[in-house]
C-alpha cells in the first residue's frame, strides 16, 4: 500500500498532488475517498434525470458558483434565430433552461456569445485552470487535462452527487506515462500523435489509469494541440489524461475572463509551478515513442484504436491468432466495406466533418483554412465546418477563415457537437463514408450505417479537395 | 434513488461474444434526447436489433424468442467502452439484464452500472472463453451470479470468484445509495470548504 498522505516525502505524480489537495475525506472501512470538485460543467443531455433526483429528495444545489451549463449536444447547427424543429430536443433544451433557473446555475444557452461545446468554452472562459478537479457528464471531459487539471467524465447519478454535494466518491486511479519526444514532421499533428497512441495500446489499453502526457513533442505543442490529445484519452480507456502545466499553459490562461488577476495571478502561478510530477515519481505503466517517426494517421475500423499510418494497407483478420480479435476485425471490415490488403489512400468519400471537442478550436480552423485557401471542395463531397463555440465562430469570421471555407464550397455552421454524435440531425446517410476530425468511429456514431475515418483537420481538408482519402503532405 | 436489495441472480444467458461493445451500440445517441431514465429497454442495441425497414433483425441474439426474460449477458472483452451515457445501464436493466459477464469493463460504464444495481462481473479471459464454450454447447444452461458470495457458478458445479468494489457491493446488497452516504458527511464537506476557497466562481462577471 502506497503512502498517499500529503506530507509524505515520497515523490508524487501530478495526479497524486491534485488528488491530495482535493481529498475531503480519505476512504475508510472499504469506502472510496471523497473528492472535492472545483468545476462542474453541465449540458442538456446527461443532466435532466440528475435534477429530477435533486427535486425528488428535496435537496438544494450545493455550489451553483462552481457550476456552469451550456447547450451543445442536441441543438441544431443551423440558423439560431429559428425555433428547434426537433420537439424532443427542444424539450431537452428547455428543461435545462428551467433547471438552471430553478437551481441558480449560470447558463450559456442559445444566443449567448459564450455558448459552445462544453469542453471548448471552459478553457475559453479561463474557468479551466491548472490543478483543478473538473467533471462533466461527458466522457470527453479529459480535454481540460491539457491545463494540468484532473478532469474526467461521469454518469448522470454522479452528476446528481456533484449537484448535491460538490463531491464524488472516487478511488485513486493508477497512472500511465505517455512520453512523446522528438519533432513532428510537417503535415503531422497532435491528432496523429493521439491516434498513433491509440493504435499502439488499443481502445481498452488505459482502463483504470490516468494518462500523463510528457516529452518534448508534447511540450512543443500549443494548448489546443494538447487539448486534442487529452480529449481522446477516453478512447484509450483512460477516464482522464493530463499534461503538466508550463509557460505555454500560463500564457494561454492569462487574461482569460475568469483567470486570476493581479496578486492572485502571482499566487496562482506559484501553486501551478509546484504541480508537475516530482523527480522520481513512479507511474504504474509507461509507453514512449518518437514523434519524428509519425506520419498522418487514419482509422480504418469501428473503434478509435483501429488506426494506422495513412499509407498502410487494411490488415487481414486471418493473420490474427485470437479468435475474438479476429471476429472483431472481420465485423469491423464488413461494416466499413473494406477488404484486407487494400490501401485506404484514394478511397472515395462523401462527407468531410471538421469540428467536435477534439478539433474545432481556432487553431484547428486556422490550419484547415490555410490548406483550403485557393482550393475547392471536390464535386459531390459535402464539407461541414462546425466551430466549437460561438466565440470561435466569431473569431474565425473576423480573421477571414469563414470566408475561406465558404468560398471553397464548405458549409460554415453554428457551434455545437453536430455530426460528432449525430443527435441533432447532422448525420451521415447509411453507407456514406466520412473523413471526420471527431473522436469516435463506432458503428452508427455519425448516423446509422455511416462509416467514419477519423483523421486530423489537415487530412480532412486534403480529402475534401480531392474527394478521396488523401495524404495532406502532398498539399503542403 | 434507492434500489431493491439484491444478492444473486440465476438465469440462462444472452451470449454476445464480441469485444469492445461500446455504449453507442448499447443505446445509440439519438435516443439520448429523452429527459427520463425509464423506458429505454426498447432502444437497447437498437441498430443491431432492427433492420433498416424497422423489422427485428432475426440474426441478432436478443431477438430470439428464448432470450426473453434472461438476466445475464455474456459479452467479449472491454464491455461498455466509449461514451459516459448512463442510458446504457438504464437500457440494459430496463430490458431485464442484471449482470454482465466479461473479461474487462470500461471504467465509466462499470461505475454507472454499479450505481444502477447492474453487476459488472469481470472474470479472467480463459474463464470467459470457458463460459462461452459451455453456452455454445448448452445454450439453455443457467448461470448464477452470487454477489453475497462474490462468485459466479456454472452448470458444471464449478465457481469462479469475482471482485466487485467493496463499497458498491455493500450498497447493492443493502439496497442503499451513495448519495445518502455523501450527504451524511456534511461536517467533512463544510470543513473542506472552509479550508479551500474555490479557485473559480462561475457567477463572477465574465
Amino acid at each position: 500500500m502506497n503512502d498517499h498522505t500529503p506530507n509524505s516525502a515520497r515523490p508524487r505524480t501530478i495526479v497524486d498532488k491534485i488528488w491530495d489537495e482535493h481529498l475531503v475525506t480519505p476512504g475508510t472501512d472499504g469506502a472510496p475517498d471523497i473528492l472535492a470538485v472545483d468545476l462542474h460543467l453541465v449540458h442538456e443531455v446527461t443532466s435532466p434525470q440528475a435534477f429530477d433526483g435533486l427535486r425528488d429528495r428535496g435537496l438544494r444545489m450545493r455550489r451553483p458558483d462552481q457550476t456552469l451549463a451550456t447547450v451543445d449536444h442536441s441543438i441544431p447547427t443551423t440558423d439560431r434565430s429559428l425555433p428547434i424543429a426537433d420537439e424532443i430536443a427542444a424539450t431537452q433544451v428547455s428543461r435545462l433552461e428551467q433547471n438552471c433557473a430553478e437551481f441558480g446555475i449560470p447558463l450559456h444557452g442559445i444566443g449567448s456569445p459564450h455558448q459552445g461545446i462544453v469542453h471548448v468554452i471552459g478553457p475559453e472562459l479561463g474557468l479551466t485552470q491548472p490543478g483543478m478537479t473538473i467533471v462533466c457528464g461527458d466522457s470527453h471531459t479529459a480535454t481540460h487535462g491539457a491545463f494540468g487539471a484532473l478532469a474526467f467524465g461521469i454518469g448522470t447519478t454522479e452528476v446528481e452527487h456533484v449537484l448535491a454535494t460538490q463531491t464524488l466518491l472516487q478511488r485513486r486511479p493508477k497512472t500511465f506515462e505517455v512520453r512523446v519526444d522528438g519533432t513532428l514532421h510537417p503535415g503531422v499533428t497532435a491528432k496523429d500523435i493521439i491516434l498513433s497512441l491509440l493504435s499502439r495500446i488499443g481502445i481498452g489499453g488505459g482502463n483504470g489509469h490516468v494518462f500523463e502526457y510528457g516529452g518534448s513533442a508534447i511540450r512543443g505543442l500549443g494548448m489546443e494541440g494538447r487539448m486534442t490529445i487529452c480529449n481522446m484519452s477516453i478512447e484509450g480507456g483512460a477516464r482522464a489524461g493530463l499534461v503538466a502545466p508550463d509557460d505555454t499553459t500560463f500564457e494561454y490562461v492569462a487574461g482569460k475572463p475568469h483567470a486570476p488577476h493581479g496578486s492572485d495571478w502571482e499566487a496562482a502561478l506559484d501553486r501551478w509551478r509546484a504541480l508537475p510530477s516530482d523527480e522520481g515519481a513512479v507511474h504504474d505503466r509507461s509507453i514512449s515513442f518518437d514523434a519524428g517517426e509519425l506520419t498522418p494517421m487514419v482509422t480504418y475500423g469501428t473503434n478509435p484504436g483501429m488506426g494506422f499510418p495513412i499509407t498502410d494497407r487494411i490488415p487481414d483478420p486471418e493473420a490474427l491468432t485470437d479468435a475474438n480479435q479476429r471476429d472483431s476485425l472481420r465485423a469491423a471490415l464488413a461494416y466499413m466495406g473494406l477488404n484486407p490488403g487494400e490501401p485506404l489512400l484514394g478511397k472515395a468519400i462523401d462527407v468531410v466533418f471538421i469540428g467536435s471537442c477534439t478539433n474545432s478550436r481556432i487553431s484547428d480552423l486556422r490550419e484547415a483554412a490555410r490548406m483550403l485557401r485557393g482550393r475547392k471542395v471536390a464535386d459531390g463531397v459535402r464539407v461541414m465546418v462546425v466551430p466549437g463555440s460561438t466565440e470561435v465562430k466569431r473569431q474565425a469570421e473576423e480573421e477571414g477563415l469563414a470566408a475561406v471555407f465558404r468560398e471553397a464550397g464548405a458549409e460554415w455552421r453554428e457551434a455545437g457537437c453536430s455530426m460528432c454524435i449525430a443527435m441533432n440531425g447532422d448525420q451521415l446517410s447509411p453507407g456514406q463514408y466520412s473523413v471526420s476530425t471527431s473522436n469516435r468511429n463506432f458503428e452508427g456514431r455519425q448516423g446509422k450505417g455511416g462509416r467514419t475515418f477519423l483523421a486530423s483537420p489537415l487530412t480532412a481538408v486534403a480529402s475534401a479537395v480531392t474527394g478521396r482519402l488523401s495524404d495532406p503532405r502532398a498539399l503542403l | 434513488m434507492s434500489l431493491e436489495p439484491f444478492s444473486s441472480v440465476t438465469s440462462a444467458a444472452v451470449p454476445m461474444p464480441r469485444n469492445d461493445i461500446d455504449t453507442d451500440q448499447i443505446i445509440p445517441a439519438r435516443f439520448l434526447k429523452t429527459v427520463n431514465r425509464a423506458g429505454l429497454g426498447d432502444q437497447l442495441f437498437f441498430d443491431w436489433r432492427y433492420l433498416p425497414d424497422g423489422s427485428p433483425n432475426p440474426d441478432f441474439v436478443i431477438n430470439r424468442p428464448e432470450m426473453a426474460g434472461r438476466a445475464i449477458l455474456v459479452a467479449g472483452d472491454n464491455f461498455g467502452c466509449g461514451s459516459s451515457r448512463e442510458h446504457a445501464p438504464w437500457a440494459l436493466t430496463a430490458w431485464g439484464i442484471r449482470a454482465v459477464i466479461s473479461s474487462s469493463f470500461a471504467d465509466i460504464f462499470r461505475t454507472n452500472a454499479l450505481k444502477n444495481g447492474l453487476l459488472p462481473v469481470a472474470v479472467p479471459p480463459e474463464e470467459l472463453s470457458r463460459i462461452a464454450s459451455i453456452l455454445e454447447a448448452e445454450p439453455e444452461a443457467e448461470l448464477t451470479v452470487d454477489l453475497e458470495a462474490s462468485e459466479l457458478r456454472l452448470p458444471d458445479g464449478s465457481a469462479i470468484p469475482f471482485t466487485i468494489d467493496a463499497f458498491a457491493r455493500r450498497m447493492i446488497l443493502d439496497g442503499t445509495d451513495e448519495l445518502g452516504y455523501l450527504l451524511a458527511r456534511e461536517p467533512d464537506l463544510e470543513a473542506y470548504e472552509r479550508a479551500h476557497p474555490p479557485p473559480v466562481s462561475t457567477l463572477a462577471a465574465d
